[in-house]
């Protein structure tokens, strides 16, 4: 069973490949936005970010250490995690910083300059 | 659902050990389908929340996987009583000053789960590693559940 599943997640069949929308939250702070998706027994390797159109997609893929042994119970999913948001156009794209801890990706949005409040100093 | 199959019995010359082993198919395969994991997962709407958990069985030991991402070492404990095995602990909630929540689909606070262990296991070697999110609980069977062969002297 196990390694069936394996290898479906390996093989390069992307169309057809399922994914699971993992859990996720969206914090303004300031001048920016945190953004943190959990993604268990996910590597810095086996993740995915990318902007597109203003589509920023974040693809998780696990690389779990196979447990010996027969699986007595099981809630855990085996697929793969894939979250996709609209970013605002007030982002900085490419400012955009990543971070993945014990399988929590944090990601940080800048806002772009020109949309951040600024003083005018009169002279 | 059916738990035991119909055998037919010029097929099995070890009947007994034919039909525990179908049976442990079936309680697999139940236990392998989508339902059960979105059973347990919307069980969390009314105790707080409530990781997923896989549990293993090989010769000599018990492997019980646990999702936690995004935790501390520290927030997370582990206990053993009476051959149920229970994980809690808390995620605790960043400072929020300044801060505005636009979506919050995380889960923060106490979490608990408990599962009944299958075999006896011994308490004093059960030893636990966290990463990438994932807490893994080796718990070694106790000598009297380890599969033995004896020997005709």
């Amino acid at each position: 069973m196990n390694s069936l599943t394996r290898e479906t997640r390996e093989s390069d069949r992307v169309q057809a490949e399922q994914f699971i929308t993992p859990p996720a939250s969206v914090t303004e702070i300031g001048d920016g936005y945190v953004l943190e998706i959990e993604m268990p027994g996910v590597k810095k390797d086996g993740l995915e970010i990318s902007v597109e159109n203003n589509e920023l997609t974040l693809i998780g893929r696990r690389s779990l250490s196979a447990v010996e042994g027969t699986l007595l119970h099981r809630e855990s999913r085996p697929e793969n995690f894939r979250r996709a948001f609209e970013i605002d156009p007030s982002i900085a794209a490419d400012k955009i910083g990543a971070k993945i801890d014990q399988g929590l990706v944090t990601l940080t949005l800048p806002k772009a300059e020109h949309v951040k409040p600024r003083k005018i100093t009169v002279c | 659902m059916n738990l035991i199959r119909y055998q037919a019995p010029d097929l099995a010359p070890w009947p007994a050990l034919d039909r525990w082993s179908n049976l442990r198919d079936e309680l697999n395969s139940f236990f392998d389908m989508p339902f059960w994991s979105s059973f347990s997962r919307t069980s969390q709407l009314f105790t707080g929340w409530s990781p997923a958990l896989d549990l293993y069985e090989s010769g000599d030991h018990l492997v019980a996987v646990v999702e936690l991402p995004g935790m501390r070492k520290e927030d997370i404990e582990i206990s053993l009583h009476d051959g149920t095995l229970t994980i809690s602990g808390e995620r605790k909630r960043e400072n929020t000053n300044g801060e505005t929540a636009q979506r919050t689909e995380r889960h923060v606070g106490t979490f608990r789960r408990s599962i009944t262990l299958p075999t006896r296991v011994d308490a004093s070697k059960v030893s636990a590693t966290y990463q990438d999110g994932i807490l893994k609980v080796t718990l070694p069977k106790a000598e009297e559940a380890k599969p033995k062969q004896i020997q005709v002297s």
